[in-house]
């Protein structure tokens, strides 16, 4: 419980690049690392993605993204070599492997299974022909009952 | 189709819907329930280590004090060693202080340091005033070491075996049941491990 | 059959009673009770003590009940022209819920739990909610997802009974519009908080705990116009009854994530996974107990559908089934995490990256539905003609988007452009062709409008709502500019046109903290533009820092700053920020709860009133 309140007390610090010692690096890093940071998570938050956590680990982690970055890194290297120490859970966009394709195919199954189901409900029994299934008790009940009411006014 | 047709009396398919249909929604119900089921018996923050069985990662430390060697990769090797990761901001690490005290002193294993993200001196004087149960300390200033062996707080412990692989990592404080229940053990197996 | 009113009645004044009581040990600091030790200080301001009351578990769980409970009552009270025996019903569920929560506030969240010896000072609280927006947003919030219960209640009852009638629908409908409106300033000023106070400038993060108001909002809008059908049409009656039962889920599902500690969010109470069992439990109960009998019960409510596909019945059940899957994707997202560690001991996280990709294009579909729908006739239709008078706002939409992408150098900001204007100028052709525009005299025009029943009204402010929030959110996603500059007093940093020089540092103390004021002065190519303000708030009592940002709203785009930690040198880290377009996004969602709230306000669809609209005609939409 105490270690929950220090990384709490961590996130909740505000973020805009704080910590770090202003180390310049050329708009075009700055903007690739802005980009990647966006979609890696603060694993010491709830929740958060590195650009936009206040907690130190997190602007440590904006600065090694930038650093590498900077050495010619290409962004997959970075990934991986994040992935590589934390798992999956650094990454915020969940990689398409395995255990993530119902994930990302979900959406296209809901869209057909919900496109079956508005031409099921519209246009009923119009490819299928049955025959007609034998009548219940009650209903051949009240079939006798209509047939000798005779006809309706 | 009007009613008076026969085709149409009890079936289900005045829709084309299947009549199964129905049972979907209490159906999913049931099995997402299950997952939440399960989800109570998680604690959302536990990271499992990526690092189990892989070797201790290349590193370079600061010294925590002037004129002192920092903790380096050799030290880790040729015995069992634990490596404790520490600050002095931090509380929970000053709870599991005595308990490393009293480690460093019973001499079962060997006991490190490594300063995370502290200012210059701060860790020392910590140190200095809480006692220094550390063979050897190095200082991480900029998270370098921390982020290549995927901590996520502090304190966090590893334990590495003779040929420098870390085997198990700690998370949280080193209370009395987890240094007889959980480290002693994992320890005690690594030393009989052959060399 | 009649003790049932009463007892509602009698439960609402009982548990108000109860939460008065709360609050007022709140406001005067009564630390005996161990929830306002743990979440109040007698340095807080006396409002922010009073909003403490709901601002953690137990007090919010007791206005949950309130809620509930008041929408109970509201049935007794106004029900008059009810069936007996389909009022008795819904009471009866509706009182079940409310005394199963009643049990779980009892019982394992008791607001009024005691600390003895009473502490001398409260714990404090936590000063990012110390906020008025944000003390407003649980109350609105419930009204809305816990007002859906409404729904269910009637949903349940009516299944019951094996009926539904005009009696059943003119009331479900009200309820359920009252209960959304509500749920949409909730969620809407929700993320106004989050823009203002979180200190970077986002204002959605499809966190686990927004995701869960958002995805009863997704299915209470489509609830809204199903409900609609079933008045006007008597069609799409199991849909409903399903709808209703779902949503109310969800607010279930909701309540369940925010307490149970399941996921983790920026946002969780203080969580207990024994709390969750017994939510989890009533989940079970509540849900699996109602869509059982739906199981067992809907299909004596079955007909054959009424209407053709292409008709103003089928756009809408079109544009509900792209809400569900909207409503699924934002689920699976959510709860994936979970899934996959169940199944694998993989831990992943999906992010606002996955939500992004996967929600945004179906929204796109229920633009386009948005538009053909009030152009269709009910019943059935030919497409040829609705897509005819589409042709004006659709190339409207096309010209708009391609200025916008070409211009912008953004291909999505285009996308969302283009089909904003193309929702946008569909509403301003459906209004022409309703008012006969260029058909006949202006007065004859004029005259139609002023005819025109409030729930046009209502439909043309929360559609245009929802348009003008398109426009907002593709602008921020698309648009957004920032600068990031290390200043020390007097240097100057620039974004775009505009130069923000640091003119001072001040430092003040208020009533429970220390404030850091840093003064920019802006030029605007040069000319003076006003100043803009930041501060670094420092609260002693919890030993934490929250930044206010400097914000400049404005019609078309908001200026943006906020600071980080003074360095060494005496030097602050400014991150400036335009924000495009950001105010449509709550103007936007504020618009279509208005637009709620005036077709509320049409008399025709009052409740209890089923003789009054037997005779509604084919002149109103």
């Amino acid at each position: 419980m105490k270690r929950a309140l220090v990384l709490l007390a961590l996130a909740l610090t505000p973020p805009a690049n704080a910590q770090e010692t202003p180390q310049t690096f050329t708009p075009e890093v700055e903007k690739a690392a802005r980009e990647l940071g966006k979609s890696l998570r603060c694993v010491v938050c709830q929740n958060q993605s590195i650009e936009d956590s206040g907690a130190p680990l997190a602007a440590d982690m904006r600065r090694m993204v930038r650093e590498r970055l900077a050495a010619g890194e290409r962004r997959d290297q970075v990934i991986t070599y994040m992935r590589d120490r934390y798992g999956n859970f650094v990454l915020l966009n969940p990689p398409f492997q395995v255990d993530t394709l119902f994930l990302w195919l979900g959406p296209a199954l809901f869209a057909a299974l919900a496109a079956w189901g508005w031409f099921a409900f519209l246009r009923p029994g119009r490819t299928t022909s049955h025959a007609p299934s034998p009548l219940s008790e009650d209903e051949m009940e009240e079939l006798r009952k209509r047939m000798s009411q005779g006809p309706q006014p | 189709m009007s009613g008076n047709d026969l085709t149409d009396i009890g079936t289900d398919r005045r829709t084309g819907l299947p009549g199964w249909l129905m049972l979907v929604p209490v159906g999913l119900l049931a099995i997402v329930s299950g997952f939440f089921a399960f989800g109570l018996t998680q604690d959302p923050h536990a990271l499992p280590s990526t690092m189990i069985d892989r070797p201790m990662p290349a590193f370079t430390l600061g010294s925590l004090r002037e004129g002192e060697e920092p903790l380096a990769n050799q030290d880790l090797l040729g015995t069992v060693s634990l490596v404790n990761v520490f600050g002095s901001w931090c509380p929970s690490c000053l709870v599991e202080h005595p308990e490393l005290i009293a480690i460093g002193r019973s001499g079962e294993v060997a006991l490190h340091g490594i300063d995370w993200r502290d200012p210059p001196g701060a860790g020392a004087e910590w140190l200095a005033r809480y006692g220094n149960p550390y063979a050897k300390t190095g200082v991480d200033a900029d998270s370098k070491l921390a982020i290549d062996l995927g901590v996520t707080g502090a304190p966090e412990t590893f334990v590495i075996d003779r040929g420098g692989r870390i085997r198990y990592k700690q998370v949280g404080p080193i209370t009395p049941e987890v240094w007889t229940e959980t480290l002693l053990p994992i320890i005690r197996e690594l030393e009989a491990e052959p060399a | 059959m009649q003790a049932g009113a009463s007892a509602a009645i009698v439960q609402l004044l009982l548990i108000a009673f109860a939460f008065a009581c709360l609050v007022w040990a709140f406001a005067v600091s009564d630390f005996s009770v161990r929830v306002v030790a743990t979440n109040s200080h007698t340095l807080k301001p006396l409002f922010y003590k009073i909003t403490a009351a709901w601002g953690q578990h137990e007090g919010s769980m007791l206005l949950w009940v309130l809620v509930l409970a008041l929408f109970g009552a509201a049935v007794a009270a106004f029900g008059k022209d009810l069936p007996a025996t389909l009022k008795a019903r819904v009471l009866g569920v509706q009182g079940l819920l409310g005394a199963t929560f009643l049990a779980f506030v009892i019982f394992t969240s008791n607001p009024f739990a005691r600390l003895t010896p009473a502490p001398l000072e409260g714990m404090g609280f936590n000063p990012l909610l110390q906020d008025p927006g944000l003390a407003a947003h649980p109350p609105t919030l419930y009204l809305g997802y816990v007002g859906l219960s409404i729904a269910y209640s009637f949903s349940v009852a009516a299944l019951i009974e094996g009926r539904v009638d005009a009696a059943w629908a003119r009331w479900v409908r009200p309820w359920v519009l009252a209960a959304w409106c509500f749920l949409t300033v909730g969620i809407t000023m929700g993320s106004l908080w989050a823009y203002y106070e979180l200190g970077w400038g986002g204002w959605w993060f499809w966190d686990p705990v927004e995701n869960a108001s958002f995805m009863p909002w997704l299915i209470s809008t489509a609830l809204l116009h199903s409900a609609m059908v079933v008045e006007r049409r008597h069609a799409l009656v199991n849909w409903t009854l399903l709808l209703s039962i779902l949503t109310f889920t969800l607010s279930l599902v909701g309540t369940f994530l925010v307490r149970s500690g399941v996921l983790t969010s920026v946002h969780a109470f203080a969580v207990d996974p024994a709390r969750g069992v017994f939510i989890l439990a009533m989940i079970l109960g509540a849900s699996g107990g109602a869509l059982t009998i739906y199981a067992l019960r809907a299909r004596k409510l079955q007909q054959p559908p009424t209407f053709a596909p292409v008709s103003r019945e089928g756009a809408i059940l079109a544009n509900n089934l792209m809400l569900l899957i909207a409503t699924g994707v934002v689920f699976l997202g959510t709860f994936y995490p979970l899934i996959v560690d169940a199944l694998t001991s993989d831990k992943i996280s999906v992010g606002p990256p996955y939500f992004d990709t996967t929600f945004s294009p179906i929204m796109l579909g229920v633009i386009i539905m948005m538009a053909f729908g009030p152009m269709l006739r009910w019943r059935s239709d030919t497409a040829r003609p609705a897509a005819r008078s589409l042709l004006y706002p659709l190339a409207g939409g096309v010209g708009v988007g391609l200025v916008s992408g070409v211009l912008g150098q953004n291909l999505w900001g285009g996308v969302g452009f283009g089909f904003g204007a193309f929702l946008f100028g569909s509403l301003i052709r459906w209004g022409a062709l309703r008012l006969r525009i260029g058909q006949v005299k202006t007065s004859q025009s004029l005259f139609l409008a002023r005819a025109f029943p409030r729930a046009t009204w209502g439909f043309l402010c929360a559609h245009l709502g929802f348009a003008v929030a398109v426009f907002g959110i593709t602008a921020m996603s698309a648009w957004q500019t920032e600068a990031v500059a290390t200043l020390k007093a007097g240097e100057t940093a620039s974004l775009g046109d505009r130069a923000y020089t640091l003119e001072s540092i001040s430092v003040e103390l208020r009533e429970n903290y220390e404030a850091q004021r840093l003064t920019f002065s802006i030029r605007k190519d040069g000319a003076p533009d006003g100043s803009i303000e930041t501060e670094r708030r420092y609260y002693p009592e919890r030993d934490t820092t929250t930044t206010e940002a400097g914000i400049r709203p404005g019609l078309l785009e908001n200026l943006y700053l906020a600071t980080g930690e003074e360095t060494e040198s005496g030097a602050f880290t400014v991150r400036l920020n335009r924000h495009p377009l950001a105010m449509w996004i709550w103007a936007g969602g504020l618009m279509m709860a208005a637009g709620g709230f005036i077709s509320l306000s049409d008399r025709r669809f009052r409740v209890g009133a089923p003789h009054r609209v037997a005779a509604t005609t084919a002149a109103n939409i």
